[in-house]
């Protein structure tokens, strides 16, 4: 086995060997290295760090993971390219597939490419956004180490007013064979005022083994924008998934965000949204399900940086088995950000005496004329609903998985792409525990 | 039908059912009535399995077989039904998913296949109809945000949809209006039928003027102390539970 400063030395080698292949404007070249030095300092963060206080990654810091070259048969491309949305960038392996991805007809102006492409193409855009969002300082050795060997992964820019109706389908697909393998996706969506899109994020993988995806989402959305953005995590049940999304919006716009955790062996969202504009709304949701020694984290933090603006958190989760989840919640309401109305709540569900949660609100508040609210709960299937359902002839574990879906589908409601919703509903009821199935 | 024997149930250390005896043949409505706390719906609830009471002594049978035995599904399969006193809210869960979910459960354990989304759909039609149930209902979510009347219509209608054999109501007419209750029982009385029997638990005489018992039973401190027809229910009335309890103080 490895040790920890061998595996943080291999990823260092890793980027020396690469770094005449790493593209991008020569400026970016400076940030890498920047990068590299900070995980290179602090290398993975252990349990003694506050922010990751319940969730051990020593297992993947241990852990030697290659870039793999993608390969795909032609069932597994069928299987992962379900017909969510017809415009759609797909990656294996953290690589572009450009024989497997479509791009549908779209207004003037717009690009929706990937970052590789990018780096030749559209310097300015990328001096301008790439690694302005999310940054790397201590508590974000991942977003470092992502930064640093990046490769590939969505580039989306909309220009001033443009609208783009069709939902946009960023699918990253591990093929989890061999050699654990590692990517890092880095996707970069750029919104210019007044534009409008949708976008989906998902993270597949095909087969069980072991594999690690160290994703950075950047989202930067200028004055009264809409974006509506679905991440969906279903990896493998022996994979590591840690990702970051950043976003930052301007001036009346408003940015939702759903965030949909079933897969992965250990898996950690890092979700933040910055209110940079006045009047500013977005909206935070989430759905972990998990069971078995599955281990699924979620931090956000909202970021109140102007007065007069919304925010509504719900996150819910459903554990099973010995399956462990984290829930962090902190919002912050600067000085400035008077008049903000903050909403945050967190329900769990534990399905056996083995499964955990441990949920945390953490609220910083600078303003005085605020209106915030938390909430968190832990609770069982209801007793009485239980045997209201059985008396009516349905049996024990249909009546808990009904009763286990219905806690879990509001969310899932509330997602406004029918085929992406559907997709998701059979996804949790194929995982429902065992013992809470028909 | 059913046949009740010295059945003894408590709750943690308090023994609330002291000795039921009790036989309901089909075709019969049985009313059970009594005072606060005398274990009336004890009685039913433990007779659809509500594992929250213990059964310590006595035997059940319906049919012959052992319902003791039985989980509460399995109870609603071999045709018990209880309409509950407090229907539970069930967020998320429709009304009709709630009702197809039961009905293909039921219709499983009978070897029947199960109803297709038309066939499923004209039966609660015309259920609704018969209890005269707002069928905006039937979409939202299992009594959730319903009126106490909606909730105890929805529990006939269930009845009404699901045809049990046998069916017990408790309490059923508390907290209704005297439409709600009209609309309740002629749900109730539509189904009466040679094959089917009730158990009608309730405090008050008022919902057996218009559901008419074959038999009225009285239990007081969890044994049935008298037993008679429709018309002991209007001397329950006239004396009330006191007037009994010193008649039968008396008798000792």
């Amino acid at each position: 086995m490895l040790t920890l400063n061998d595996t943080v030395q291999a990823y260092v080698a890793e980027f020396h060997a690469r770094a005449a292949e790493l593209d991008g404007p020569a400026e970016l070249l400076d940030t890498r290295r920047r990068a590299l030095s900070r995980f290179r300092e602090f290398g993975f963060p252990t349990t003694r760090h506050e922010e990751w206080k319940y969730t051990s990654v020593a297992q993947l810091a241990k852990t030697s993971f290659v870039p793999t070259q993608p390969t795909l048969n032609g069932q597994a491309r069928e299987l992962a390219i379900a017909g969510v949305a017809d415009c759609r960038l797909v990656f294996v392996n953290g690589r572009y597939q450009p024989n497997l991805s479509f791009i549908t007809a779209l207004p003037g102006g717009v690009l929706v490419t990937n970052l590789a492409s990018a780096f030749r193409t559209q310097g300015d855009l990328l001096a301008a956004h790439l690694t302005q969002q999310a940054r790397f300082d201590e508590q974000q050795v991942f977003v470092a180490l992502n930064t640093a060997l990046m490769q590939d992964g969505a580039f989306v820019y909309l220009p001033s007013g443009r609208v783009v109706e069709e939902p946009i389908h960023v699918l990253h697909i591990s093929t989890g064979e061999g050699t654990p393998s590692v990517s890092h996706p880095r996707n970069l969506v750029i919104l210019e005022d007044d534009a409008q899109t949708t976008i989906i994020e998902s993270y597949v993988g095909l087969n069980g083994g072991a594999y690690f995806t160290n994703a950075v989402t950047e989202l930067v959305a200028g004055e009264r924008t809409v974006i509506d953005h679905y991440k969906v995590e279903l990896e493998s049940n022996s994979a590591f998934h840690i990702a970051t999304q950043q976003s930052r919006q301007g001036t009346g716009s408003n940015f939702s965000t759903h965030n949909f955790s079933f897969g992965g062996a250990l898996v950690r969202n890092d979700i933040n949204a910055t209110l940079a504009g006045r009047g500013s709304e977005a909206t935070v949701n989430g759905l972990y399900v998990v069971g078995g020694r599955q281990h699924v984290d979620n931090h956000t933090g909202i970021d109140h940086a102007q007065p007069h603006c919304n925010s509504h958190e719900l996150y819910k989760g459903v554990i099973a088995g010995s399956a462990t989840g984290v829930f962090n919640g902190k919002i912050f309401v600067r000085r400035d950000a008077q008049k903000t109305d903050a909403k945050q709540t967190n329900q769990n569900l534990l399905l056996s005496r083995d499964a955990t949660i441990n949920t945390k609100p953490q609220l910083q508040i600078y303003a005085d004329d605020v209106k915030c609210t938390h909430g968190a709960t832990v609770g069982q299937l209801d007793a009485d609903a239980l045997f209201y359902l059985r008396t009516r002839g349905i049996p024990r574990v249909e009546a808990e998985a009904l009763l286990t879906f219905a806690f879990a589908s509001d969310l899932l409601g509330r997602i406004k792409i029918a085929p992406l919703r559907t997709m998701l509903e059979a996804e949790l009821f194929q995982r429902l525990p065992k013992e809470a199935r028909a | 039908m059913l046949d009740i024997r010295n059945l003894h149930a408590r709750v943690e250390e308090k023994e609330i059912l002291r000795g039921v005896d009790l036989k309901l043949k089909a075709g019969e409505v049985h009313a059970i009535m009594g005072p606060n706390g005398s274990g009336k719906s004890t009685l039913a609830n433990v007779l659809a399995g509500r594992d929250t009471f213990e059964v310590t002594a006595g035997d059940v049978r319906l049919d012959g077989k052992d319902l003791l035995e039985m989980n509460p599904e399995t109870r609603a399969c071999e045709g018990l039904f209880l309409a509950f006193q407090y229907p539970v809210e069930i967020p998320g869960v429709t009304n009709t998913y709630f009702l197809k979910a039961a009905v293909n459960a039921l219709r499983r354990s009978r070897d029947e296949e199960e109803l297709d989304a038309m066939d499923f759909t004209a039966l609660i039609k015309a259920k609704a109809n018969l209890l005269e149930l707002d069928t905006s209902l039937l979409s939202r979510p299992v009594n959730e945000g319903f009126s106490g009347g909606e909730k105890k219509r929805n529990e006939i209608f269930q009845m009404a949809v699901l045809e049990p054999r046998l069916a017990i109501l408790d309490e059923t007419d508390s907290g209704l209006d005297i439409d709600a209750l009209r609309i309740v029982a002629n749900g109730v009385n539509a189904l009466r039928s040679p094959a089917r029997a009730f158990l009608v638990v309730t405090h008050y005489q008022r919902l057996l003027n218009y559901i008419v018992p074959d038999f009225v039973h009285v239990l007081v401190d969890g044994r049935i102390v008298k037993s008679g027809g429709k018309e002991l229910a209007l001397e329950l009335e006239a004396k009330g539970y006191a007037g009994l309890e010193d008649e039968m103080a008396a008798r000792n």
